[in-house]
C-alpha cells in the first residue's frame, strides 16, 4: 500500500461536493424540525426541495466534463454520473411535491420523512459515484435503510409495516450476496477498486471459477436491487403495501441507483467478462419481461399492476445492459430515464386522485376519469401508452434503443420475444385505458390538488409526449455521458 | 399551377393542429369546434388539389419532397416524399375524412369534440403514413395511428366494443412490432431508416424470408388477410359509422400499401419464393370469404366480410408476378396486376366507406343493423334507395363503377398467370353478386316490412352530399379510370423494374 496523505485538500473533495452537501442539509432539515416542531413544517418542506435544487446547483457547477477519481480510487464523478444524479434530484423533488397533500392528508408530513428522503438520494449519491466495491455497498445501505424506514412510515398501517419487514429482510439477502460476491472477487483479483478488478481481468489474471463464482452473487445482488424475475418477490408486496407517495419514492429515482449499480459493477468492472454474466442477464431479462407482463394482467390494484410493470420493465432495461456495449449501455441509460419519468407520472395521477380516506388504487376507481376529469385522464392516457411503448411517446423510443442493442449483439430471438412480451404488456395498460375511457364514472370525486402539483403533473406527462416526437436531446445526452 | 414546398407537412399537421384545437374547444363550444373540423379537413382536400396538379407524372422519383434532420443520433429523418402509389391513397384519405365529419354533424351526443378530434388527428396521420419516406417515421405514425383508432371504437362504439376494439388493438401491435424488429435489423445493416436506401440494399436469402415474414405479419393483419382477418368484422361492428368508414376506406389500404412499399421492393426474392402463401390466402379470402359473407345477418358484418374478399384481390395483384414471368417467360401483365391492386384499393375505399354510410343512414333511424329489422326501404326512402342500389352494384363489380375496374385488371394479370387464379378470382362476380344483391333485396326491395321501415324518413341534406359525392366519384373513376393510372404509371413500372432484379 502506498501511503495516502492524511489530509485532504478542498480540491481533492470538491467532485463530492454534491454528496456532502446533501449530507449536511439533510443534518440541517433534522435539526430545524425538532426544534420548530410542527410550527416550521411547511418550512421543512420548503427546505428538503430547496436542498434537492442546491444539490442540483453543486452537481453542474462541479460537473465533471472527464472521470475524475479520487479519496484513493473509492471515489468517482464522471459525465454519466453528474446526468444520473440530477435526474435522481429531479425524480426526488417531483415525488415530495406529488406526495406533499397526500402526506398532509394523513397527518404523515413530518420532518423525518423529509430527512429520510434526503438521506436516500445521498444513498443514491453513493451508488452513482462509487468507485470501488466498499463505497457502492456503502451507497446501497444508506439508500435501502432509508427506503425501509420510509414504507414503515405509517407506523399504524399493519400492510405497510409488513411490506417493509419484507422489503428489509430481502434486501439484507440482496445486500448478502452481493457481499459474497464482492469478497470472492477480492480474493481472486485482490482489490476492492472497482478499476482494480477491471485491471486484473483484463490482464486475464484471474481464476475463472472463482471469477465466475463472484460474478454470480453480484448479478444476484444486482437482480435483486432491480426486482428482476426470480429475485422480484419483495416489488409486488412493497408498491402495494407502502403509502402511494413511498412507492412513488421507491419506483423513481432508486432505479437510477440500480442502473448505476449495474454500470459500475458490470461495465465499468467486469467488462471484461461480458461473456460470463451475459447469458446470466439473457436470463433474467427474458424472465422478467414474461412474468412480469403476464402476471400484471391479473391483478385488480393500480400499484400491484405498476409493480409487475416495473417488473417487466427492468427486464428491458437489463436487454440493454446485456448487449454489454457502450450503444446497448446507452440504450438502458436512456430506458432508466425515460422509465423514470413515466412512472413518476402514472404514480403522479394515483397521487392526484386520492383523497382522504379514498386511495384511488384500485384499478375500479378509474371507471370514467375522462368524463370527470378529461385533463387528467389525458395525461394518464399518455402515460399508459408510453408504458406500453406506442408511439409517439418516448416508451417508444426506449423500447427501440434497447431493441436495437440486442439486434445489434445478435440476440434476435431476444428481441423478438421482447416486443412479443410487450404486445402482452400493451392488454394491461389498455386496460386502464378503458376503464377511464369506455366506462361510465362511479365515484364522484372532485379535483381538490393544488395549483403546483397540477402543473408539475401536467407537465410531466407532457413530456413524455414531447420526448416522444423529440427524442434527440436525451439520445444525444446519453450518447455524450456514454460516448 | 404550383404547390408550396412544405405542401406535404401541410397536409399531415394541419388536421392535427385543428383537431388538437377542437379537443380544447371542448364539449360546449361544439358549434365552433364542428366548423373548425370542416373547415381542416375541406382545407386539406383543397390542398389536393394542387398537389394533383403540380404532380409530375412523369417520373417515379420522389416529389415535394421534405427532409430535415429529426433524430441525428440513430440516423431518422423527417423525410416526407410521395410518388404515384401514395399520391392517390392520399387524395382518398383527404376526400373521405370531411365526409366523416359531415356524417357526424349532429349525430354524436357522447362527448362530441374528442370524437372530431380522433378523426383529425387520424387524418393527420394517416396522410403522413402514405407520405413518409422513412421507415421509421412511417412506424411512428403507423402506430400512433392506433390510439385514435382505439378510442374511436371504444368510445363511440356499440354494445361489445371494449372487446372489439381490445382485440383490434392488439393484433394490429402485434403485427406491427415484428415489422420494427426486421426495420431495426435493416437498420443495423445499411445504417439507414430511408425507404428507397433499405429498397436498394441487398440481402440474404435468409435474411429476407425472415425480413419478409415480419413485414407480412405487419401487412397482413392490417389489410386483413385470411386467416388473421378476425379482428375487421368486430371492429367494424362494434365501430360508430365514422370509424367504421375510415378503417375500410383507408387503415386495411395501409396493409396494401405495406406490400407495395415494403414487401415487394424490399424482399423481391423472399416474395418471389414466397408468393404462393399470398396467392393461396388471397384466393381463400376471395372465395372462402365470399361464402361467409352470404351468410351474414348483420348488414355492416356483411360488408366487412366483402371487404375482406375484396382486399383479396389487393394482394393477389401485388403477387402475381413471378407466376406471369413463369407461365409466359416476360414480367408483360405484371404492371397490370399492380394497376389492379392499386384502382381496386382506391375503389374499395369509396365503395365500402359509401356502403358503412348506408348503414349508418339506417342504424341512425331504426338503431339497429339486422337485415332482418328492414324491407322495402325504397318504399319510404327513394333517394337512399337509389344510392344503396348503385353502390351495391359498385360493390358487385358492375361495369361502368369503380368495382369493375380494379377487379378486371387483377382478374386478367391473374388470367396470364395461370388459369386456375383466374377462375378463382372469378368467382367473385357471381358471389359478391349474390351477397350484395341479396342484401339488397332483402333491405330495400319488397314490400314495408314493418312499422319501423314505414315510418322512415328519406336523406337529409347532410346524408345526401355524402352520399352523392361518393357517388360521383364511384361513377367517374368507374368509368374515367385513366387520369389515376397514368398518375401511378411510372411508379408501377419502377415498382415492377425492382420485382426483377435479385437482391442476393
Amino acid at each position: 500500500m502506498e501511503a495516502t496523505p492524511m489530509l485532504l485538500s478542498i480540491a481533492d473533495v470538491m467532485p463530492a461536493a454534491a454528496e456532502i452537501f446533501v449530507a449536511a442539509a439533510a443534518c440541517v432539515l433534522l435539526l430545524v424540525d425538532a426544534l420548530g416542531g410542527t410550527r416550521v413544517r411547511g418550512i421543512v418542506f420548503i427546505l428538503a426541495i430547496a436542498a434537492l435544487a442546491g444539490a442540483a446547483w453543486v452537481s453542474s457547477a462541479v460537473g465533471a466534463t472527464g472521470r475524475t477519481v479520487i479519496l484513493g480510487g473509492h471515489f468517482v464523478a464522471d459525465p454519466m454520473g453528474t446526468v444520473l444524479k440530477l435526474f435522481a434530484y429531479g425524480a426526488a423533488a417531483v415525488t415530495l411535491l406529488y406526495s406533499r397533500e397526500y402526506l398532509e392528508r394523513r397527518g404523515l408530513l413530518k420532518g423525518e420523512y423529509l430527512v429520510l428522503a434526503l438521506f436516500a438520494v445521498l444513498g443514491i449519491q453513493v451508488i452513482v459515484s462509487a468507485g470501488s466495491f466498499l463505497t457502492l455497498y456503502l451507497g446501497i445501505e444508506i439508500m435501502s435503510l432509508s427506503l425501509y424506514a420510509m414504507v414503515a412510515f405509517d407506523r399504524d398501517n399493519g400492510v405497510a409495516a409488513e411490506s417493509a419487514m419484507k422489503y428489509f429482510v430481502l434486501g439484507a439477502i440482496a445486500s448478502g450476496a452481493l457481499l459474497y460476491g464482492i469478497s470472492i472477487l477480492y480474493g481472486v483479483t485482490g482489490s476492492f477498486l472497482i478499476d482494480g478488478v477491471a485491471f486484473a481481468v483484463a490482464r486475464g489474471a484471474v481464476p475463472e471459477i472463482g471469477l465466475l463464482l463472484g460474478i454470480a452473487f453480484i448479478v444476484v445482488g444486482v437482480a435483486f436491487k432491480f426486482g428482476a424475475v426470480p429475485f422480484h418477490m419483495w416489488l409486488p408486496d412493497v408498491y402495494h403495501g407502502a403509502p402511494t407517495p413511498v412507492t412513488l419514492f421507491v419506483g423513481s429515482a432508486p432505479k437510477i441507483a440500480s442502473f448505476a449499480l449495474a454500470m459500475r459493477v458490470l461495465a465499468d468492472g467486469l467488462g471484461g467478462a461480458v461473456d460470463a454474466w451475459q447469458g446470466m442477464l439473457v436470463v433474467l431479462a427474458a424472465l422478467s419481461m414474461a412474468v412480469g407482463n403476464v402476471v400484471a394482467i391479473a391483478q385488480n390494484n393500480i400499484k400491484r399492476m405498476l409493480a409487475y410493470s416495473t417488473i417487466s420493465h427492468v427486464g428491458f432495461i437489463l436487454l440493454g445492459i446485456l448487449a454489454g456495449n457502450a450503444a446497448g449501455y446507452r440504450a438502458a441509460m436512456f430506458y432508466t430515464l425515460t422509465y423514470v419519468i413515466m412512472t413518476t407520472a402514472a404514480f403522479g395521477v394515483v397521487l392526484w386522485y386520492s383523497r382522504k380516506g379514498f386511495e384511488a388504487d384500485a384499478l375500479d376507481d378509474y371507471k370514467g376519469l375522462n368524463r370527470r376529469h378529461p385533463w387528467f385522464a389525458c395525461i394518464m392516457l399518455i402515460v399508459m401508452f408510453g408504458l406500453a411503448g406506442v408511439p409517439p411517446t418516448v416508451g417508444f423510443w426506449a423500447k427501440l434503443q434497447v431493441i436495437t442493442a440486442a439486434l445489434d449483439v445478435r440476440l434476435t430471438w431476444l428481441a423478438a420475444f421482447a416486443v412479443l412480451m410487450s404486445v402482452i404488456g400493451a392488454f394491461y395498460y389498455l386496460r386502464i385505458v378503458k376503464l377511464m375511457y369506455f366506462d361510465e364514472p362511479t365515484a364522484s370525486a372532485t379535483d381538490a390538488s393544488g395549483f403546483a402539483m397540477r402543473l408539475v403533473l401536467s407537465l410531466n406527462g407532457l413530456a413524455i409526449l414531447v420526448l416522444g416526437l423529440f427524442p434527440g436531446l436525451l439520445l444525444r445526452l446519453c450518447e455524450h455521458v456514454l460516448p | 399551377m404550383t404547390a408550396p414546398a412544405d405542401i406535404l407537412s401541410w397536409l399531415v399537421w394541419l388536421p392535427i393542429a385543428a383537431g388538437l384545437a377542437v379537443l380544447l374547444l371542448g364539449d360546449r363550444r361544439i358549434a365552433i369546434g364542428r366548423w373548425v373540423a370542416l373547415g381542416a379537413t375541406l382545407a386539406v382536400l383543397a390542398l389536393c388539389l394542387p398537389l394533383w396538379r403540380a404532380f409530375d407524372a412523369s417520373t417515379p422519383a420522389l416529389q415535394f419532397v421534405e427532409r430535415k434532420p429529426w433524430i441525428g443520433v440513430i440516423s431518422a429523418w423527417y423525410y416526407l416524399g410521395i410518388d404515384g402509389i401514395a399520391l392517390p391513397l392520399i387524395v382518398l384519405t383527404a376526400f373521405t375524412t370531411p365526409l366523416v365529419v359531415i356524417a357526424a354533424w349532429s349525430n354524436i351526443e357522447k362527448r362530441p369534440s374528442q370524437y372530431f378530434a380522433a378523426f383529425l388527428v387520424m387524418e393527420g396521420l394517416m396522410i403522413g403514413v402514405f407520405a413518409a419516406a422513412d421507415a421509421l417515421l412511417f412506424y411512428v405514425l403507423w402506430e400512433a395511428m392506433l390510439i385514435p383508432m382505439f378510442l374511436i371504437i371504444g368510445i363511440w362504439g356499440g354494445v361489445r366494443r371494449v372487446y372489439a376494439t381490445i382485440k383490434f388493438f392488439l393484433y394490429t401491435f402485434l403485427g406491427s412490432v415484428l415489422m420494427l424488429v426486421a426495420l431495426v435489423w435493416l437498420y443495423l445493416q445499411g445504417g439507414s431508416y430511408e425507404i428507397a436506401e433499405l429498397q436498394r440494399m441487398p440481402i440474404g436469402m435468409t435474411a429476407q424470408v425472415l425480413i419478409f415474414l415480419a413485414f407480412f405479419a405487419a401487412f397482413a393483419v392490417k389489410v386483413p388477410m385470411w386467416p388473421v382477418h378476425t379482428w375487421l368484422p368486430d371492429a367494424h361492428v362494434e365501430a360508430p359509422t365514422g370509424g367504421s368508414v375510415i378503417l375500410a376506406a383507408i387503415m386495411l389500404k395501409m396493409g396494401g400499401y405495406g406490400f407495395l412499399r415494403f414487401s415487394l421492393p424490399i424482399t423481391p426474392d423472399a416474395s418471389r419464393e414466397l408468393d404462393w402463401l399470398v396467392i393461396t390466402l388471397s384466393l381463400v379470402a376471395i372465395a372462402y370469404i365470399g361464402f361467409v359473407a352470404l351468410a351474414q345477418r348483420d348488414m355492416k358484418k356483411l360488408i366487412a366480410y366483402s371487404s375482406i374478399a375484396h382486399m383479396g384481390f389487393v394482394t393477389l395483384g401485388a403477387f402475381v408476378a413471378w407466376d406471369i414471368l413463369a407461365t409466359t417467360g416476360t414480367f408483360e401483365g405484371a404492371g397490370m396486376g399492380l394497376d389492379g391492386a392499386m384502382v381496386q384499393m382506391v375503389s374499395h375505399g369509396l365503395v365500402s366507406g359509401a356502403l358503412f354510410f348506408c348503414v349508418g343512414v339506417l342504424y341512425d333511424r331504426l338503431h339497429t343493423r339486422d337485415i332482418s329489422a328492414y324491407g322495402g326501404v325504397v318504399n319510404t326512402m327513394p333517394v337512399f334507395g337509389f344510392f344503396a342500389v348503385l353502390f351495391a352494384m359498385a360493390n358487385a363489380g358492375l361495369p361502368g363503377t369503380s368495382g369493375f375496374v380494379g377487379e378486371f385488371l387483377v382478374i386478367v394479370a391473374s388470367f396470364r398467370a395461370n388459369f386456375w387464379y383466374a377462375f378463382v378470382a372469378a368467382l367473385t362476380l357471381i358471389l359478391g353478386a349474390a351477397y350484395t344483391l341479396w342484401l339488397v333485396k332483402r333491405v330495400v326491395w319488397g314490400e314495408v316490412a314493418n312499422d319501423g321501415v314505414a315510418s322512415l324518413k328519406d336523406l337529409n341534406a347532410r346524408e345526401f352530399i355524402v352520399l352523392a359525392s361518393l357517388a360521383i366519384a364511384v361513377l367517374a373513376l368507374g368509368v374515367w379510370p385513366a387520369p389515376l393510372l397514368d398518375v401511378m404509371r411510372p411508379a408501377i413500372e419502377q415498382l415492377v423494374g425492382q420485382l426483377t432484379v435479385s437482391k442476393l
